[in-house]
Protein backbone atom coordinates (compact mmCIF):
# COMPACT_ATOMS: atom_id res chain seq x y z
CA UNK A 1 0.00 0.00 0.00
CA UNK A 2 2.65 2.52 0.98
CA UNK A 3 4.53 1.66 -2.23
CA UNK A 4 1.49 2.54 -4.30
CA UNK A 5 0.87 5.80 -2.45
CA UNK A 6 4.54 6.81 -2.73
CA UNK A 7 4.42 5.94 -6.42
CA UNK A 8 1.24 7.96 -6.87
CA UNK A 9 2.78 10.98 -5.16
CA UNK A 10 5.88 10.71 -7.34
CA UNK A 11 3.77 10.17 -10.45
CA UNK A 12 1.91 13.42 -9.74
CA UNK A 13 5.07 15.49 -10.03
CA UNK A 14 6.21 13.50 -13.06
CA UNK A 15 2.89 14.34 -14.69
CA UNK A 16 3.63 18.02 -14.22
CA UNK A 17 7.02 17.81 -15.94
CA UNK A 18 5.78 15.59 -18.75
CA UNK A 19 2.79 17.86 -19.40
CA UNK A 20 5.23 20.70 -19.96
CA UNK A 21 7.19 18.64 -22.45
CA UNK A 22 4.05 17.41 -24.14
CA UNK A 23 2.88 20.97 -24.78
CA UNK A 24 6.24 21.79 -26.31
CA UNK A 25 6.39 18.70 -28.48
CA UNK A 26 2.72 18.27 -29.26
CA UNK A 27 1.93 21.86 -30.13
CA UNK A 28 5.16 23.67 -30.95
CA UNK A 29 6.61 20.49 -32.56
CA UNK A 30 9.91 20.97 -30.74
CA UNK A 31 11.38 17.86 -29.16
CA UNK A 32 12.88 19.79 -26.27
CA UNK A 33 15.76 17.83 -24.79
CA UNK A 34 16.69 20.77 -22.57
CA UNK A 35 13.45 20.21 -20.68
CA UNK A 36 15.22 18.66 -17.67
CA UNK A 37 17.54 21.63 -17.40
CA UNK A 38 14.57 23.98 -17.25
CA UNK A 39 13.38 21.84 -14.35
CA UNK A 40 16.73 22.16 -12.58
CA UNK A 41 16.64 25.94 -13.11
CA UNK A 42 13.21 26.00 -11.45
CA UNK A 43 14.53 23.89 -8.61
CA UNK A 44 17.59 26.07 -8.11
CA UNK A 45 15.45 29.20 -8.04
CA UNK A 46 13.29 27.68 -5.33
CA UNK A 47 16.42 26.67 -3.43
CA UNK A 48 17.99 30.11 -3.71
CA UNK A 49 14.82 31.93 -2.67
CA UNK A 50 14.15 29.59 0.24
CA UNK A 51 17.66 29.57 1.69
CA UNK A 52 18.39 33.20 0.77
CA UNK A 53 15.16 35.02 1.49
CA UNK A 54 13.09 32.42 3.32
CA UNK A 55 10.35 32.42 0.67
CA UNK A 56 8.26 29.26 0.73
CA UNK A 57 8.63 27.09 -2.40
CA UNK A 58 4.87 27.19 -2.86
CA UNK A 59 5.03 30.96 -3.21
CA UNK A 60 8.10 30.64 -5.42
CA UNK A 61 5.88 28.98 -8.02
CA UNK A 62 4.30 32.35 -8.70
CA UNK A 63 7.74 33.86 -9.30
CA UNK A 64 9.17 30.94 -11.29
CA UNK A 65 6.22 30.62 -13.66
CA UNK A 66 6.31 34.10 -15.29
CA UNK A 67 10.12 34.13 -15.40
CA UNK A 68 10.26 30.71 -17.07
CA UNK A 69 7.49 31.78 -19.44
CA UNK A 70 9.49 34.79 -20.64
CA UNK A 71 12.73 32.81 -20.85
CA UNK A 72 11.15 30.01 -22.89
CA UNK A 73 9.34 32.44 -25.13
CA UNK A 74 12.65 34.13 -25.89
CA UNK A 75 14.34 30.77 -26.53
CA UNK A 76 11.61 29.85 -28.98
CA UNK A 77 11.63 33.16 -30.81
CA UNK A 78 15.39 33.56 -31.05
CA UNK A 79 16.67 30.02 -31.41
CA UNK A 80 13.90 27.73 -32.56
CA UNK A 81 11.73 29.86 -34.81
CA UNK A 82 14.49 30.11 -37.50
CA UNK A 83 14.70 26.31 -37.50
CA UNK A 84 10.94 25.95 -37.92
CA UNK A 85 11.12 28.37 -40.84
CA UNK A 86 13.97 26.67 -42.66
CA UNK A 87 12.79 23.08 -42.07
CA UNK A 88 11.46 21.41 -45.18
CA UNK A 89 9.71 18.57 -43.39
CA UNK A 90 8.67 17.57 -39.93
CA UNK A 91 11.44 14.97 -39.78
CA UNK A 92 14.07 17.57 -40.57
CA UNK A 93 12.73 19.91 -37.91
CA UNK A 94 12.90 17.09 -35.38
CA UNK A 95 16.53 16.39 -36.26
CA UNK A 96 17.55 20.00 -35.97
CA UNK A 97 15.56 20.71 -32.85
CA UNK A 98 17.11 17.65 -31.20
CA UNK A 99 20.60 18.92 -31.94
CA UNK A 100 19.79 22.48 -30.90
CA UNK A 101 18.13 21.52 -27.65
CA UNK A 102 21.01 19.18 -26.83
CA UNK A 103 23.30 22.14 -27.36
CA UNK A 104 21.04 24.26 -25.18
CA UNK A 105 20.93 21.58 -22.52
CA UNK A 106 24.71 21.23 -22.32
CA UNK A 107 25.15 25.00 -22.39
CA UNK A 108 22.73 25.37 -19.48
CA UNK A 109 24.42 22.58 -17.51
CA UNK A 110 27.79 24.19 -18.22
CA UNK A 111 26.59 27.61 -17.06
CA UNK A 112 25.00 26.17 -13.92
CA UNK A 113 28.19 24.26 -13.09
CA UNK A 114 30.07 27.49 -13.53
CA UNK A 115 27.76 29.53 -11.32
CA UNK A 116 26.71 27.03 -8.67
CA UNK A 117 29.46 24.39 -8.85
CA UNK A 118 28.88 20.67 -9.03
CA UNK A 119 27.57 20.13 -5.51
CA UNK A 120 24.13 18.84 -4.54
CA UNK A 121 21.36 21.18 -3.54
CA UNK A 122 19.03 20.21 -0.80
CA UNK A 123 16.99 22.16 1.65
CA UNK A 124 14.57 21.09 4.27
CA UNK A 125 11.01 22.18 3.67
CA UNK A 126 8.06 20.67 5.54
CA UNK A 127 10.12 17.58 6.30
CA UNK A 128 7.54 16.37 8.78
CA UNK A 129 5.78 13.03 8.73
CA UNK A 130 2.18 12.98 7.65
CA UNK A 131 -0.03 9.99 8.40
CA UNK A 132 -2.11 8.64 5.54
CA UNK A 133 -3.87 5.26 5.64
CA UNK A 134 -1.80 4.34 8.69
CA UNK A 135 1.59 4.96 7.06
CA UNK A 136 3.98 7.89 7.31
CA UNK A 137 4.74 10.08 4.31
CA UNK A 138 6.77 13.26 4.05
CA UNK A 139 4.47 16.27 4.23
CA UNK A 140 6.54 17.92 1.48
CA UNK A 141 5.65 15.09 -0.90
CA UNK A 142 1.96 15.54 -0.18
CA UNK A 143 2.16 19.30 -0.72
CA UNK A 144 4.11 18.72 -3.94
CA UNK A 145 1.48 16.29 -5.15
CA UNK A 146 -1.32 18.75 -4.39
CA UNK A 147 0.51 21.51 -6.26
CA UNK A 148 0.92 19.19 -9.24
CA UNK A 149 -2.76 18.24 -9.17
CA UNK A 150 -3.85 21.87 -9.06
CA UNK A 151 -1.54 22.96 -11.90
CA UNK A 152 -2.35 19.96 -14.11
CA UNK A 153 -6.06 20.32 -13.42
CA UNK A 154 -6.04 24.01 -14.27
CA UNK A 155 -4.14 23.31 -17.45
CA UNK A 156 -6.52 20.53 -18.43
CA UNK A 157 -9.59 22.71 -17.87
CA UNK A 158 -8.03 25.61 -19.72
CA UNK A 159 -7.08 23.47 -22.71
CA UNK A 160 -10.45 21.77 -22.96
CA UNK A 161 -12.86 24.52 -22.00
CA UNK A 162 -11.49 27.82 -23.26
CA UNK A 163 -11.20 29.39 -26.65
CA UNK A 164 -7.40 29.77 -26.44
CA UNK A 165 -7.13 26.17 -25.29
CA UNK A 166 -9.16 25.01 -28.26
CA UNK A 167 -6.89 26.94 -30.62
CA UNK A 168 -3.86 25.24 -29.04
CA UNK A 169 -5.46 21.83 -29.45
CA UNK A 170 -6.20 22.67 -33.06
CA UNK A 171 -2.54 23.44 -33.72
CA UNK A 172 -1.58 20.18 -32.03
CA UNK A 173 -3.84 18.23 -34.38
CA UNK A 174 -2.88 19.97 -37.60
CA UNK A 175 -0.90 23.19 -37.96
CA UNK A 176 -1.81 23.55 -41.65
CA UNK A 177 -5.56 23.35 -41.10
CA UNK A 178 -5.35 25.54 -38.00
CA UNK A 179 -3.98 28.31 -40.21
CA UNK A 180 -6.96 28.00 -42.53
CA UNK A 181 -9.42 28.80 -39.77
CA UNK A 182 -7.56 31.95 -38.82
CA UNK A 183 -5.28 30.76 -36.01
CA UNK A 184 -1.94 32.52 -35.80
CA UNK A 185 0.16 29.34 -35.65
CA UNK A 186 3.63 30.87 -35.07
CA UNK A 187 2.36 33.04 -32.25
CA UNK A 188 0.46 30.20 -30.63
CA UNK A 189 3.40 27.82 -30.98
CA UNK A 190 5.63 30.28 -29.13
CA UNK A 191 2.92 30.64 -26.52
CA UNK A 192 2.58 26.86 -26.07
CA UNK A 193 6.34 26.40 -25.90
CA UNK A 194 6.58 29.10 -23.23
CA UNK A 195 3.72 27.65 -21.18
CA UNK A 196 5.30 24.21 -21.44
CA UNK A 197 8.59 25.60 -20.16
CA UNK A 198 6.83 27.41 -17.32
CA UNK A 199 4.99 24.24 -16.28
CA UNK A 200 8.26 22.27 -16.28
CA UNK A 201 10.05 24.94 -14.24
CA UNK A 202 7.20 24.88 -11.72
CA UNK A 203 7.59 21.11 -11.63
CA UNK A 204 11.25 21.69 -10.81
CA UNK A 205 10.43 24.03 -7.95
CA UNK A 206 7.95 21.47 -6.61
CA UNK A 207 10.35 18.53 -6.96
CA UNK A 208 13.18 20.39 -5.24
CA UNK A 209 11.20 20.29 -1.99
CA UNK A 210 11.75 16.54 -1.63
CA UNK A 211 14.48 15.46 -4.07
CA UNK A 212 18.15 16.42 -4.16
CA UNK A 213 19.16 18.15 -7.36
CA UNK A 214 22.50 19.04 -8.87
CA UNK A 215 23.45 20.88 -12.03
CA UNK A 216 23.61 17.74 -14.17
CA UNK A 217 20.54 15.77 -13.01
CA UNK A 218 18.38 17.36 -15.68
CA UNK A 219 18.93 14.66 -18.29
CA UNK A 220 17.42 11.95 -16.08
CA UNK A 221 14.20 13.94 -15.82
CA UNK A 222 14.26 14.63 -19.55
CA UNK A 223 14.44 10.88 -20.16
CA UNK A 224 11.56 10.15 -17.84
CA UNK A 225 9.44 12.93 -19.26
CA UNK A 226 10.09 11.69 -22.80
CA UNK A 227 9.13 8.15 -21.88
CA UNK A 228 5.93 9.42 -20.24
CA UNK A 229 5.00 11.56 -23.23
CA UNK A 230 5.49 8.67 -25.63
CA UNK A 231 3.65 6.27 -23.35
CA UNK A 232 0.72 8.63 -22.92
CA UNK A 233 0.58 9.75 -26.52
CA UNK A 234 1.84 13.01 -28.00
CA UNK A 235 -0.54 15.91 -27.45
CA UNK A 236 -2.73 14.01 -24.98
CA UNK A 237 -2.76 15.53 -21.46
CA UNK A 238 -4.98 12.82 -20.00
CA UNK A 239 -2.72 10.07 -21.36
CA UNK A 240 0.33 11.89 -19.99
CA UNK A 241 -1.13 12.00 -16.49
CA UNK A 242 -2.01 8.31 -16.51
CA UNK A 243 1.37 7.34 -17.97
CA UNK A 244 3.15 9.47 -15.35
CA UNK A 245 1.32 7.67 -12.57
CA UNK A 246 2.13 4.27 -14.11
CA UNK A 247 5.79 5.26 -14.31
CA UNK A 248 5.82 6.64 -10.77
CA UNK A 249 4.25 3.50 -9.30
CA UNK A 250 6.35 1.16 -11.46
CA UNK A 251 9.56 2.90 -10.48
CA UNK A 252 8.71 2.87 -6.80
CA UNK A 253 7.85 -0.83 -7.03
CA UNK A 254 11.21 -1.68 -8.59
CA UNK A 255 13.10 0.64 -6.24
CA UNK A 256 11.59 -0.82 -3.09
CA UNK A 257 11.28 -4.48 -4.11
CA UNK A 258 14.46 -5.02 -6.15
CA UNK A 259 16.99 -2.19 -5.93
CA UNK A 260 16.81 1.63 -5.83
CA UNK A 261 19.62 1.79 -8.42
CA UNK A 262 17.39 0.31 -11.09
CA UNK A 263 14.79 3.09 -11.47
CA UNK A 264 15.90 4.12 -14.94
CA UNK A 265 16.12 0.51 -16.03
CA UNK A 266 12.51 0.10 -14.88
CA UNK A 267 11.41 3.14 -16.86
CA UNK A 268 13.26 1.71 -19.83
CA UNK A 269 11.56 -1.64 -19.50
CA UNK A 270 8.19 0.10 -19.80
CA UNK A 271 9.47 2.15 -22.72
CA UNK A 272 10.52 -0.99 -24.61
CA UNK A 273 7.11 -2.58 -24.03
CA UNK A 274 5.38 0.54 -25.34
CA UNK A 275 7.65 0.70 -28.39
CA UNK A 276 7.02 -2.93 -29.19
CA UNK A 277 3.29 -3.09 -28.61
CA UNK A 278 1.73 0.38 -28.61
CA UNK A 279 4.08 2.86 -30.32
CA UNK A 280 1.19 5.28 -30.80
CA UNK A 281 0.78 5.64 -27.01
CA UNK A 282 -1.63 4.09 -24.55
CA UNK A 283 -4.67 5.95 -25.87
CA UNK A 284 -3.46 6.84 -29.33
CA UNK A 285 -5.22 5.52 -32.37
CA UNK A 286 -3.30 3.42 -34.87
CA UNK A 287 -2.20 5.54 -37.82
CA UNK A 288 -4.20 4.57 -40.89
CA UNK B 1 37.57 0.04 -59.53
CA UNK B 2 38.24 3.25 -61.36
CA UNK B 3 41.51 5.16 -61.53
CA UNK B 4 40.14 7.57 -58.93
CA UNK B 5 39.42 4.73 -56.51
CA UNK B 6 42.99 3.50 -56.88
CA UNK B 7 44.29 6.99 -56.24
CA UNK B 8 42.17 7.32 -53.07
CA UNK B 9 43.25 3.87 -51.91
CA UNK B 10 46.95 4.69 -52.32
CA UNK B 11 46.52 8.11 -50.70
CA UNK B 12 44.62 6.57 -47.76
CA UNK B 13 47.22 3.85 -47.22
CA UNK B 14 50.06 6.37 -47.33
CA UNK B 15 48.32 8.58 -44.74
CA UNK B 16 47.63 5.61 -42.47
CA UNK B 17 51.24 4.48 -42.92
CA UNK B 18 52.49 7.90 -41.83
CA UNK B 19 50.12 7.87 -38.87
CA UNK B 20 51.47 4.43 -37.89
CA UNK B 21 54.95 5.94 -37.50
CA UNK B 22 53.86 8.15 -34.57
CA UNK B 23 55.00 5.75 -31.79
CA UNK B 24 58.53 5.89 -33.21
CA UNK B 25 58.83 9.44 -31.86
CA UNK B 26 58.80 7.95 -28.37
CA UNK B 27 56.93 11.00 -27.03
CA UNK B 28 54.52 9.52 -24.48
CA UNK B 29 52.19 12.54 -24.51
CA UNK B 30 51.92 12.54 -28.31
CA UNK B 31 51.20 8.81 -28.32
CA UNK B 32 48.50 9.15 -25.66
CA UNK B 33 46.92 11.91 -27.74
CA UNK B 34 47.30 9.72 -30.82
CA UNK B 35 45.40 6.91 -29.11
CA UNK B 36 42.59 9.36 -28.30
CA UNK B 37 42.44 10.65 -31.85
CA UNK B 38 42.51 7.13 -33.30
CA UNK B 39 39.78 6.01 -30.91
CA UNK B 40 37.48 8.95 -31.62
CA UNK B 41 38.34 8.76 -35.31
CA UNK B 42 37.20 5.15 -35.55
CA UNK B 43 34.09 5.79 -33.45
CA UNK B 44 33.06 8.94 -35.32
CA UNK B 45 33.69 7.45 -38.78
CA UNK B 46 31.69 4.32 -38.04
CA UNK B 47 28.97 6.46 -36.45
CA UNK B 48 28.72 8.52 -39.64
CA UNK B 49 28.37 5.37 -41.76
CA UNK B 50 24.90 4.91 -40.32
CA UNK B 51 23.85 8.35 -39.11
CA UNK B 52 25.28 10.27 -42.07
CA UNK B 53 23.01 8.95 -44.82
CA UNK B 54 19.95 8.19 -42.66
CA UNK B 55 20.05 11.35 -40.43
CA UNK B 56 19.17 9.17 -37.44
CA UNK B 57 21.21 10.52 -34.54
CA UNK B 58 22.51 7.57 -32.57
CA UNK B 59 23.57 8.19 -28.97
CA UNK B 60 24.32 4.55 -28.28
CA UNK B 61 28.10 4.70 -28.81
CA UNK B 62 28.83 4.76 -25.08
CA UNK B 63 26.62 1.72 -24.51
CA UNK B 64 28.36 -0.43 -27.13
CA UNK B 65 31.77 0.86 -26.07
CA UNK B 66 31.04 -0.05 -22.46
CA UNK B 67 29.84 -3.50 -23.44
CA UNK B 68 33.12 -3.96 -25.32
CA UNK B 69 35.24 -2.96 -22.31
CA UNK B 70 33.26 -5.40 -20.19
CA UNK B 71 33.87 -8.20 -22.66
CA UNK B 72 37.60 -7.68 -22.16
CA UNK B 73 37.24 -7.19 -18.41
CA UNK B 74 35.34 -10.40 -17.85
CA UNK B 75 36.99 -12.51 -20.55
CA UNK B 76 40.68 -11.68 -20.02
CA UNK B 77 41.20 -14.46 -17.47
CA UNK B 78 39.46 -17.07 -19.57
CA UNK B 79 40.35 -16.36 -23.19
CA UNK B 80 43.49 -15.13 -24.94
CA UNK B 81 43.42 -11.37 -25.60
CA UNK B 82 43.32 -11.64 -29.39
CA UNK B 83 39.95 -13.42 -29.23
CA UNK B 84 38.29 -10.66 -27.22
CA UNK B 85 37.90 -7.75 -29.68
CA UNK B 86 36.23 -9.97 -32.31
CA UNK B 87 34.00 -11.45 -29.62
CA UNK B 88 33.11 -7.93 -28.45
CA UNK B 89 32.32 -7.05 -32.06
CA UNK B 90 29.89 -9.95 -32.32
CA UNK B 91 28.18 -9.12 -29.02
CA UNK B 92 28.01 -5.41 -29.88
CA UNK B 93 26.57 -6.26 -33.29
CA UNK B 94 23.88 -8.48 -31.80
CA UNK B 95 22.97 -5.81 -29.24
CA UNK B 96 22.78 -3.19 -32.00
CA UNK B 97 20.56 -5.52 -33.98
CA UNK B 98 18.16 -5.90 -31.06
CA UNK B 99 18.09 -2.15 -30.38
CA UNK B 100 17.57 -1.51 -34.07
CA UNK B 101 14.73 -3.99 -34.34
CA UNK B 102 12.94 -2.41 -31.38
CA UNK B 103 13.29 1.22 -32.47
CA UNK B 104 14.16 1.62 -36.12
CA UNK B 105 10.74 0.56 -37.35
CA UNK B 106 9.46 3.80 -35.82
CA UNK B 107 10.27 7.44 -36.43
CA UNK B 108 13.64 9.00 -35.69
CA UNK B 109 12.67 10.60 -32.40
CA UNK B 110 12.00 7.27 -30.73
CA UNK B 111 15.39 6.05 -31.83
CA UNK B 112 17.21 9.11 -30.44
CA UNK B 113 15.41 8.89 -27.11
CA UNK B 114 16.02 5.19 -26.80
CA UNK B 115 19.73 5.42 -27.54
CA UNK B 116 20.03 8.43 -25.21
CA UNK B 117 19.35 6.36 -22.12
CA UNK B 118 20.73 3.01 -23.29
CA UNK B 119 24.22 3.45 -21.77
CA UNK B 120 22.76 4.57 -18.46
CA UNK B 121 20.36 1.63 -18.39
CA UNK B 122 23.09 -0.93 -19.08
CA UNK B 123 25.28 0.77 -16.47
CA UNK B 124 22.52 0.44 -13.86
CA UNK B 125 22.03 -3.23 -14.68
CA UNK B 126 25.77 -4.00 -14.59
CA UNK B 127 26.16 -2.15 -11.28
CA UNK B 128 23.20 -3.98 -9.82
CA UNK B 129 24.45 -7.34 -11.03
CA UNK B 130 27.92 -6.67 -9.63
CA UNK B 131 26.49 -5.67 -6.28
CA UNK B 132 24.26 -8.73 -6.26
CA UNK B 133 27.13 -11.09 -7.03
CA UNK B 134 29.43 -9.25 -4.65
CA UNK B 135 32.32 -8.05 -6.78
CA UNK B 136 32.97 -4.40 -7.58
CA UNK B 137 35.31 -3.76 -10.49
CA UNK B 138 37.72 -5.96 -12.36
CA UNK B 139 41.36 -5.64 -13.32
CA UNK B 140 42.58 -5.96 -16.88
CA UNK B 141 46.28 -6.72 -16.65
CA UNK B 142 48.04 -7.24 -19.97
CA UNK B 143 51.48 -6.46 -21.29
CA UNK B 144 50.00 -4.32 -24.06
CA UNK B 145 51.44 -0.81 -24.23
CA UNK B 146 49.92 2.38 -25.59
CA UNK B 147 51.78 1.68 -28.85
CA UNK B 148 50.03 -1.64 -29.30
CA UNK B 149 46.64 -0.09 -28.62
CA UNK B 150 47.42 2.66 -31.09
CA UNK B 151 48.38 0.23 -33.87
CA UNK B 152 45.35 -1.95 -33.22
CA UNK B 153 43.07 1.10 -33.51
CA UNK B 154 44.74 2.12 -36.76
CA UNK B 155 44.07 -1.38 -38.06
CA UNK B 156 40.39 -1.04 -37.16
CA UNK B 157 40.37 2.41 -38.78
CA UNK B 158 41.63 0.87 -42.03
CA UNK B 159 38.88 -1.75 -41.88
CA UNK B 160 36.21 0.89 -41.16
CA UNK B 161 37.32 2.99 -44.11
CA UNK B 162 37.30 -0.03 -46.41
CA UNK B 163 33.88 -1.06 -45.13
CA UNK B 164 32.59 2.49 -45.58
CA UNK B 165 33.92 2.60 -49.11
CA UNK B 166 32.32 -0.76 -49.94
CA UNK B 167 28.98 0.17 -48.36
CA UNK B 168 28.93 3.48 -50.23
CA UNK B 169 29.09 1.56 -53.50
CA UNK B 170 26.72 -1.24 -52.54
CA UNK B 171 22.97 -1.53 -52.97
CA UNK B 172 22.62 -1.17 -49.21
CA UNK B 173 24.42 2.18 -49.17
CA UNK B 174 22.32 3.42 -52.06
CA UNK B 175 19.13 2.30 -50.32
CA UNK B 176 20.12 4.16 -47.15
CA UNK B 177 20.78 7.39 -49.00
CA UNK B 178 17.29 7.16 -50.47
CA UNK B 179 15.85 6.50 -47.01
CA UNK B 180 17.69 9.54 -45.69
CA UNK B 181 16.29 11.74 -48.45
CA UNK B 182 12.72 10.52 -48.21
CA UNK B 183 11.66 7.45 -46.35
CA UNK B 184 8.29 7.27 -48.07
CA UNK B 185 9.84 7.27 -51.51
CA UNK B 186 12.22 4.57 -50.36
CA UNK B 187 9.44 2.26 -49.25
CA UNK B 188 7.49 2.98 -52.44
CA UNK B 189 10.35 1.89 -54.69
CA UNK B 190 10.45 -1.38 -52.82
CA UNK B 191 13.22 -0.90 -50.26
CA UNK B 192 12.67 -2.77 -47.05
CA UNK B 193 13.51 0.29 -44.95
CA UNK B 194 13.52 -1.38 -41.54
CA UNK B 195 15.83 -4.22 -42.60
CA UNK B 196 18.26 -1.86 -44.36
CA UNK B 197 18.46 0.45 -41.35
CA UNK B 198 18.97 -2.37 -38.86
CA UNK B 199 21.60 -3.99 -41.09
CA UNK B 200 23.66 -0.84 -41.22
CA UNK B 201 23.14 0.07 -37.58
CA UNK B 202 24.95 -3.15 -36.66
CA UNK B 203 28.20 -1.73 -38.11
CA UNK B 204 28.75 1.17 -35.64
CA UNK B 205 27.52 -1.06 -32.81
CA UNK B 206 30.10 -3.74 -33.54
CA UNK B 207 32.89 -1.23 -34.16
CA UNK B 208 32.24 0.67 -30.92
CA UNK B 209 32.31 -2.60 -28.97
CA UNK B 210 35.60 -3.61 -30.63
CA UNK B 211 37.12 -0.22 -29.77
CA UNK B 212 35.91 -0.58 -26.19
CA UNK B 213 37.49 -4.02 -25.95
CA UNK B 214 40.79 -2.64 -27.25
CA UNK B 215 40.82 0.39 -24.96
CA UNK B 216 40.08 -1.70 -21.83
CA UNK B 217 43.76 -2.59 -21.15
CA UNK B 218 44.46 1.14 -21.01
CA UNK B 219 42.07 1.64 -18.08
CA UNK B 220 43.56 -1.30 -16.12
CA UNK B 221 40.77 -1.11 -13.52
CA UNK B 222 37.26 -1.26 -14.92
CA UNK B 223 34.06 -0.30 -13.17
CA UNK B 224 30.66 0.65 -14.61
CA UNK B 225 31.12 4.41 -14.27
CA UNK B 226 34.36 4.40 -16.31
CA UNK B 227 33.09 1.99 -18.95
CA UNK B 228 29.73 3.67 -19.59
CA UNK B 229 30.41 7.42 -19.76
CA UNK B 230 27.39 9.01 -21.48
CA UNK B 231 29.59 11.93 -22.53
CA UNK B 232 31.36 9.66 -25.04
CA UNK B 233 28.26 9.35 -27.21
CA UNK B 234 27.89 13.11 -27.42
CA UNK B 235 31.56 13.69 -28.15
CA UNK B 236 31.36 11.25 -31.05
CA UNK B 237 28.25 12.94 -32.47
CA UNK B 238 29.84 16.39 -32.20
CA UNK B 239 33.10 15.34 -33.80
CA UNK B 240 31.44 13.57 -36.69
CA UNK B 241 29.06 16.45 -37.38
CA UNK B 242 31.75 19.07 -36.97
CA UNK B 243 33.77 17.33 -39.66
CA UNK B 244 30.78 16.55 -41.82
CA UNK B 245 29.02 13.27 -42.38
CA UNK B 246 28.59 13.60 -46.12
CA UNK B 247 32.04 12.22 -46.93
CA UNK B 248 33.91 9.21 -45.62
CA UNK B 249 36.88 11.39 -44.64
CA UNK B 250 34.65 14.03 -43.01
CA UNK B 251 34.53 12.82 -39.40
CA UNK B 252 38.31 12.64 -38.97
CA UNK B 253 38.53 16.30 -40.01
CA UNK B 254 36.34 17.08 -37.01
CA UNK B 255 37.98 14.59 -34.65
CA UNK B 256 41.50 16.04 -34.77
CA UNK B 257 40.74 19.69 -33.88
CA UNK B 258 38.03 18.74 -31.39
CA UNK B 259 40.22 16.25 -29.52
CA UNK B 260 43.00 18.83 -29.26
CA UNK B 261 40.57 21.53 -28.12
CA UNK B 262 38.99 19.14 -25.60
CA UNK B 263 42.45 18.33 -24.27
CA UNK B 264 43.27 22.03 -23.79
CA UNK B 265 39.93 22.84 -22.17
CA UNK B 266 39.92 19.87 -19.82
CA UNK B 267 43.45 20.68 -18.64
CA UNK B 268 42.94 24.39 -18.01
CA UNK B 269 39.18 24.62 -17.33
CA UNK B 270 38.06 21.14 -16.24
CA UNK B 271 34.56 22.34 -15.37
CA UNK B 272 33.83 23.96 -18.72
CA UNK B 273 33.87 20.86 -20.93
CA UNK B 274 30.09 20.58 -20.79
CA UNK B 275 29.72 24.19 -21.84
CA UNK B 276 32.12 23.56 -24.72
CA UNK B 277 30.05 20.61 -25.86
CA UNK B 278 26.86 22.68 -25.76
CA UNK B 279 28.34 25.58 -27.67
CA UNK B 280 29.70 23.22 -30.34
CA UNK B 281 26.24 21.73 -30.86
CA UNK B 282 24.80 25.22 -31.35
CA UNK B 283 27.68 26.15 -33.65
CA UNK B 284 26.96 23.16 -35.86
CA UNK B 285 23.23 23.83 -36.14
CA UNK B 286 23.47 27.55 -36.82
CA UNK B 287 26.77 28.06 -38.61
CA UNK B 288 28.12 24.76 -39.92
CA UNK B 289 25.12 22.60 -40.83
CA UNK B 290 27.27 20.36 -43.05
CA UNK B 291 30.45 20.54 -41.03
CA UNK B 292 33.90 21.46 -42.28
CA UNK B 293 33.34 19.27 -45.35
CA UNK B 294 30.27 21.29 -46.30
CA UNK B 295 32.15 24.54 -45.75
CA UNK B 296 35.06 23.32 -47.84
CA UNK B 297 32.80 22.24 -50.67
CA UNK B 298 30.92 25.52 -50.61
CA UNK B 299 34.16 27.47 -50.92
CA UNK B 300 35.34 25.21 -53.73
CA UNK B 301 32.05 25.53 -55.58
CA UNK B 302 32.24 29.30 -55.28
CA UNK B 303 35.82 29.30 -56.58
CA UNK B 304 34.83 27.09 -59.49
CA UNK B 305 31.85 29.24 -60.47
CA UNK B 306 34.06 32.33 -60.31
CA UNK B 307 36.50 30.68 -62.69
CA UNK B 308 33.68 29.82 -65.03
CA UNK B 309 32.61 33.46 -65.31
CA UNK B 310 36.07 34.76 -66.16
Amino acid sequence: MDIIVTGLLLGGTYALIATGLNLQYGVARIMNLANGEMLVVGGFTAFALYTGAGISPVLTLFIVAPLAYVLNWAIYRVMLRPLVKRAKSRGMLEQESILTTFGLSFTMVGLMLWIFGGSYFKYSFLARPFVLFGDNYGLNRIVAFLCAVIICGALYLWLNHSRAGMAIRAVAVSPESARLVGIDVPKLSAHAFAIGGAVTAMGGAVISTFLTLDASTGVIFTMKALIIVIMGGVGDIRGTIIAAIILGVGETLVASLINPGLTLAAAYGMFILILLFRPQGLFGRKPV
Amino acid sequence: MTARDWKNLVLGSVLLGIAALLPLTGDAYAIALGVNIAMYGVLATSWALFSGPTHYISLATAAFFGVGTYVTASGIDVLPYWALPPLAGIIGGILAGIVGLATLRLSGVYFVIFTLGLAEMIRQIVTWWQNATGHKGSYVLTDLTENHIYWQLLGVAALVYLAGWAIGRSRLGFALRIIGDDEQVASHVGINTAVSKVALFIVPGAVAAIVGAMIAPRYIYIEPSTAFTPMLSFQVVIMAMLGGTGRLWGPIVGVIPFTLLWEVISVSFPNQTTLLLGLCFLLIVYLLPNGFVGLFEKIRARALSKEAYQ
